[in-house]
């Protein structure tokens, strides 16, 4: 493996020479990291769908009408929002926040889908199948397909369904099929085997809508795609307000679309830090974290070459955070390369750190944001001062926190400071 | 000639079809499999085919599921798993012997380290789910200098055109999925199986083997009337399982897995081809 034996330094030195906006290659490779890691079941499948993507992505009718279901439907573009009482607050940069909770549904995964929704059509797919964690994509999924009517099935494991019951009800009211998963950890990892399995036994009509940059090759560079609307956005809003690009972009990871989305129209811009935040969970140096990236080795899930957390002899381990979307033990394979290039810096945020972070937002932006979002604001207490006065940070805010406030209240009543008085309400 | 050569040339001039059954490696435990491994040829295995456990078995159902969690449980690593077949292989130096499962383990052990130690070991061939002709050149050299087959499975999904493709480089021989679907679910009908045979057949002069969905004695005989091999696995893990006491090994456990081994393995030899 060829990415593993060069030093860090020639791998930076190579790839920056040229451009880090180019991959995959034609294998859907990222260095050494992606690829299309399949059972010859859906090995013809995923090339199909490949085949149709790049051939929706040069027809110019395609990018229009997904422009079109992008701004009426979805309620694109998304604001910049200057945040100047968590600015004040944090007392350093300025900080911007992407919006992407005020998108329909609440979160960025319907960039994707949107996307996604349309392909399949294109390819005469008659049935959806999806695989959620936090419930946001899986939210997303059965919105589009109500929108076009199409039946679908979202996989969700089952401590997930226990945990993110809005979302749950959400999908079940907008007709999809949620189906709990129990096997493994019974979490998203274990969403997407199962989701893998149906696909494999529904060759024929099923499209299945991936809800971040994993999974084999194309869905890593398609998904990214569909996503850089964000920060082709952004871009053009932070040059409008501030006459400048950002001094750093920030986003959370989990398996890391909204953060690709961010990243990727900035790749070649090096003067503008990149930061990626995985879930630190219970502590970076406990066994209870999502950090595939800081703590894992890399290895082949789902289809790609990638960091994973993963025992000695390659079993697949499982993840943990408060936050249901970042609670999986990979990453996109994008994100890995970018991590071994030293491109994009990743860093770990714990539960608490999160949850304060979730409360600091409520109350000086009146934003309640998603916990997985919350851990790219809680960087900002590190970040903010690091940068400094004058410099400018743009956070990717991700989704907004509703699907979450059962979840946050528990936390707080079981003892976080200035958690008490929510704990008594709920 | 490899072992899996020289067993499918005997077997041709028999005039009869191999039986391929599949065990979990330490599934229920160690000595358990070991035990049902070290017995299946004097049942009637022509062929083994061993499951090397692993935590996200994406192509397989509950009962493939079930038995690698409680392999895992017991302690499954591939080093325990190639010190089985080493064990095997100090009793019985003639039946091929195949390993099978994802990639990842095996990424974890070391590719190359992995196909040294397999060969040494005894092993005869890899069935790598995970691993397409797209893939293959990750571990194409590795294990043609330790002299190990990759075998390439074929699938409904696989047209003329790709047959081609995924046949460059197989070996041993060709390993047919009969159902688009995971291990033990759904089984083929017996006309659509005819009819995938002769596209493969034009393309290779490997044996061709059909596994997913091979359950009963009467349906292995079946696809040794139409095939050259026929690998049972979650019938025989089912069994496995029912024989179960509290999910540890109960006392007929292994005699049951051989009787079943023996009853299919009769079937496919009334079969005169
Ligand atoms: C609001 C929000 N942010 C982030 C994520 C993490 O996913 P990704 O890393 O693909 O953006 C999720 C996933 O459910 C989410 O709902």
């Amino acid at each position: 493996m060829s990415g593993e034996e060069l030093p860090r330094e020639r791998l930076i030195v190579t790839h920056f020479a040229n451009s880090l906006r180019t991959g995959p290659d034609a294998r859907g490779r990222f260095g050494s990291f992606g690829g299309r890691f399949v059972a010859e079941t859906l090995m013809p499948l995923i090339l199909e769908v490949e085949a149709a993507y790049r051939a929706a992505r040069d027809d110019p009718g395609f990018q229009v009408e997904l422009d079109r279901y992008l701004r009426d439907y979805v309620g694109r573009p998304s604001p910049l929002w200057p945040a100047e009482r968590l600015s004040a607050a944090l007392g350093g940069a300025k900080i911007y926040l992407k919006r992407e909770d005020l998108n329909h549904t609440g979160a960025h995964k319907i960039n994707s889908c949107m996307g996604q929704i349309l392909l399949a059509r294109r390819m005469g797919k008659t049935r959806i199948i999806a695989e959620t964690g936090a419930g946001q994509h899986g939210v997303a999924t059965a919105t589009v397909c109500a929108l076009f009517g199409l039946p679908c099935t979202i996989y969700m494991g089952a401590v997930d369904v226990e945990r993110q019951k809005p979302n749950v009800f959400r999908m079940q009211l907008l007709g999809a099929e949620v189906r709990p998963v129990t096997s493994g950890a019974a979490t998203l990892k274990d969403a997407m085997n199962e989701a893998l399995r149906d696909w494999v036994a529904h060759v024929a009509d099923t499209y299945y809508l991936i809800g971040t940059v994993a999974g084999p090759h194309p869905y890593p560079m398609m998904v990214r795609d569909f996503q850089s609307v964000i920060g082709t956005e952004t871009r053009a809003q932070i040059l409008a307000a501030e006459g400048r690009l950002p001094d750093a972009a920030i986003a959370c990871v989990g398996g890391g679309s909204n953060a690709m989305g961010l990243f990727h129209t900035f790749l070649d811009d090096e003067a503008v830090r990149l930061i990626g935040v995985e879930a630190a969970g219970r502590g970076l140096d406990t066994n209870e974290h999502a950090a595939s990236l800081e703590r894992g080795r890399p290895g082949v899930l789902h289809g790609n070459r990638t960091y994973l957390l993963q025992s000695a002899d390659g079993q697949i381990e499982e993840a943990h955070s408060i936050s249901a979307g970042l609670d999986y033990p990979g990453i996109g394979p994008e994100h890995a390369f970018l991590f071994e290039t030293g491109r994009v810096e990743y860093v770990g945020v714990t539960d608490d750190e999160a949850l304060a972070a979730f409360q600091l937002c409520t109350r000086s932006e009146g934003i309640i944001p998603a916990l997985e979002t919350a851990h790219a604001l809680a960087y900002l207490t590190t970040l903010a001062p690091e940068i400094g006065p004058g410099g400018v940070i743009v956070v990717n805010l991700s989704g907004r926190g509703d699907k979450d406030i059962f979840t946050v209240a528990r936390h707080l009543k079981s003892g976080s400071p200035g958690g008490a008085d929510l704990g008594e309400i709920l | 000639m490899s072992r899996i050569a020289t067993r499918f040339a005997a077997l041709r001039k028999e005039g009869r079809g191999a039986f391929i059954p599949f065990l979990e490696a330490f599934d229920p435990d160690r000595a358990t499999s070991q035990a049902i491994l070290d017995g299946m040829p004097a049942a009637g295995a022509d062929l083994i085919e061993i499951g090397m456990p692993f935590s996200d078995p994406m192509a397989d159902g509950p009962i493939i599921q079930e038995a690698g969690q409680r392999a895992l449980k017991a302690g499954a690593t591939l080093a325990g798993t190639l010190a089985m077949v080493r064990a095997f292989r100090a009793r019985d130096g003639a039946t091929p012997v195949i390993l099978m499962g994802y990639l990842n383990p095996i990424l974890a052990y070391g590719e190359a380290r992995f196909c040294t130690d397999a060969a040494e070991a005894g092993v005869d061939g890899l069935i790598i789910v995970d691993l397409p002709p797209e893939e293959a050149d990750l571990l194409a050299a590795d294990a043609a200098r330790a002299g190990l087959a990759i075998i390439r499975l074929v699938a409904p999904t696989t047209d003329a055109k790709r047959l081609p493709h995924v046949l460059d480089g197989a070996g041993g021989f060709v390993y047919y999925v009969s159902i688009t679907g995971i291990t033990g679910t759904r089984s083929a009908a017996i006309a659509d199986l005819a009819a995938a045979m002769p596209p493969i057949r034009r393309a290779t002069d490997l044996p061709i083997a059909i596994g997913f969905g091979v359950k009963t004695p009467a349906q292995a005989a079946e696809a040794v009337g139409i095939a050259d091999a026929a690998v049972v696995a979650s019938a025989l893990i089912e069994t496995l399982a029912a024989s179960l006491e509290n999910g540890r090994a109960g006392p007929d456990t292994v005699a049951r897995v051989l009787d079943q081994v023996r009853a299919i393995a009769r079937a496919i030899r009334e079969v005169r081809r």
